[in-house]
């Protein structure tokens, strides 16, 4: 019988720990896209054409926002549970009759929500800039989720694999970063050299951004139901593995 | 039905054999001691009863409760107070009590149980403290309110007074004492092993992995063959002992004659009467029963030596 109330608890735990630090989770994220909005905006005109009929502004919200969320789904899960694993407080949840999947389905979901709150906050903040606007709300749904559940399971990935802060530090730079810049925020994939045009297809945070942005402008430069079927994939291998490593009890039980 | 019943586990790290076929069962309300030095593999056995380690082979079960394929119902029977002073810094103590009693799957109808535990364990003036902010006794306290949450019928104390002061360690044992007499089985593992002679009804030892004593604690200690004899001499007593006590004499500061006794073999009087005739002349004299430290220590050195 599956355990139901303790996985919302769980979720609810994880979600409350977010929400306790919330300066360093939802503001900072937010605060940092601003800067990144201000930044470009003075340096690069606005007038100036990305996709048809998308001026730089506009084009460039979407990508921060998927930019932040990403980021941010990740930096949840990794961080909690690899706190939680030095504490030694891991073993609470260990001890009590809470599933590996469970488990899962709790760190995902609060990444997830942690990613939508930063996402929904850099929308909100970059209106003082463009109004962007969501011209497919459940298409965008499905790929906040894919990308913050892929992101958020990698998270768990991390944080069981890591013996030290360093080890999460360097995902996260190494990784995590260098694949959403090279994704088409700040620009599009189609000013590139031909060789990083094809790298860029094999980098799956590139089809989150342009399928995000295509939900949000109604255009794009790869189909939306490609982007979706990659982040699709992308959320079941990252699961797969973040489930794998559960179900051993890698570096969690011996 | 067995409160704890375990059959034939091993745990192997590659070539290490952390526990090496051991089986034993506890009795429902029992109050059991689990003894070992460091590295025996008691934590590995407490892990593997409480899902955080599995057995290389060999079952376990609380309650009739298979720890491997019953894991959800075997962990509602099991409250496990940790060794290590763990804590969730971003909590407070009542949050985690909350959260705790949450993963259990409780909800508001358990908040008496909770303001119970409280109460109980002197918690009332800490319980919107974040738990960092808490002293060792104090966190102590709170984990174990936390093992006990779902009101397990079985609570394992792993080293639960390491650490902890005189006066908060009598109030722990009071209140797992109280626990105990309620019907709950408690399952001890300490250093201190004065501790464990006057709470526990059976204790098992550990060492090397492997099971080396399980027998109700009168029993074990009626095991232990020597018991000492110490006098305390007149200053004019000359002390020349024939050789059978000779044989039995043990260093002892100036002034006072120790002698290792059999328990069976030799007879308090007749060695009395005998250091008499020698010319011992004494004013006054202890026996010194053996206790579970010279149980434990014998068991474990003979294991050393096998």
């Amino acid at each position: 019988m599956p355990n139901f109330y303790g996985l919302y608890i769980l979720f609810a735990r994880e979600v409350w720990r977010f929400l306790k630090v919330s300066i360093q989770t939802i503001l900072t994220p937010v605060i940092t896209v601003l800067l990144y909005l201000l930044i470009f905006s003075s340096v690069i005109s606005s007038s100036r054409e990305m996709l048809p009929g998308v001026n730089y502004l506009t084009f460039l919200v979407p990508g921060l926002m998927v930019m932040a969320m990403l980021q941010n789904a990740f930096a949840n899960s990794s961080s909690s549970l690899f706190q939680a694993r030095m504490n030694g407080n891991v073993i609470f949840i260990l001890l009590a009759p809470i599933s590996d999947f469970e488990f899962y389905l709790a760190f995902v979901g609060a990444a997830v929500a942690r990613g939508l709150l930063v996402g929904i906050g850099v929308w909100l903040a970059s209106c003082y800039f463009a109004v962007v606007p969501l011209s497919h709300p459940l298409f965008a749904l499905l790929l906040v989720f894919f990308c913050c559940g892929s992101l958020g399971a990698l998270g768990l990935v991390s944080a069981i694999i890591a013996d030290k802060w360093d080890h999460i530090s360097a995902f996260q730079n190494f990784v995590i970063v260098p694949f959403s810049f090279l994704s088409g925020v700040f620009f599009s994939i189609s000013d590139l050299p031909t060789f990083w045009q094809r790298a860029s297809h094999f980098n799956p945070f590139f089809y989150l951004v342009d399928g995000f942005r295509f939900t949000c402008l109604g255009v794009s430069e790869v189909s939306v139901l490609t982007s979706i079927c990659v982040g699709a994939v992308f959320f079941v291998l990252s699961s797969f593995w973040a489930l794998c490593l559960l179900r051993r009890g890698y570096n969690l039980r011996s | 039905m067995d409160a704890v019943s375990i059959d034939g586990l091993s745990k192997d790290y590659g070539s290490l054999k952390a526990l090496s076929e051991v089986s034993l069962t506890i009795a429902e309300g029992a109050f059991f001691a689990l003894l070992g030095p460091n590295g025996a593999g008691k934590s590995t056995l407490i892990n593997i009863l409480a899902g955080l380690t599995r057995a290389t082979s060999g079952r376990a079960a609380v309650l009739g409760c298979d720890v491997r394929r019953q894991w959800r119902k075997a962990r509602h029977q099991l409250g496990v107070v940790p060794q290590e002073l763990a804590y969730d810094p971003f909590f407070t103590v009542r949050e985690m009590l909350t959260l705790q009693s949450g993963y259990f799957g409780l909800g508001k109808e358990n908040r008496p149980w909770l303001n119970e535990l409280i109460v109980a364990l002197d918690l009332e003036d800490k319980i919107d403290t974040t738990m960092n902010h808490l002293s060792g006794g104090m966190k102590r306290r709170v984990l174990v309110a936390q093992a006990l949450v779902h009101r397990p019928p079985v609570v394992i104390l792993d080293e639960p007074t390491a650490g902890v002061d005189v006066a908060l360690r009598a109030q722990l044992w009071s209140f797992i004492r109280g626990l105990n007499a309620k019907g709950h089985t408690i399952i001890l593992t300490t250093h201190y092993l004065e501790e464990a002679e006057s709470m526990c009804e059976k204790i098992a030892i550990l060492d090397r992995g492997r099971l080396v004593a399980l027998a109700p604690k009168d029993e074990l200690l009626s095991r232990y063959s020597w018991r000492q004899l110490r006098l305390q001499l007149m200053p004019e007593s000359t002390v020349v002992l024939p050789d059978v006590l000779e044989a039995k004499r043990q260093a002892a500061p100036q002034g006072e004659l120790l002698l290792r006794l059999h328990r069976e073999h030799d007879h308090i009087g007749e060695v009395l009467a005998a250091l008499e005739q020698t010319g011992v002349k004494f004013s006054d004299l202890r026996i010194h029963e053996p206790g579970l430290t010279e149980v434990y220590t014998e068991v474990t050195e003979a294991n050393n030596h096998a």
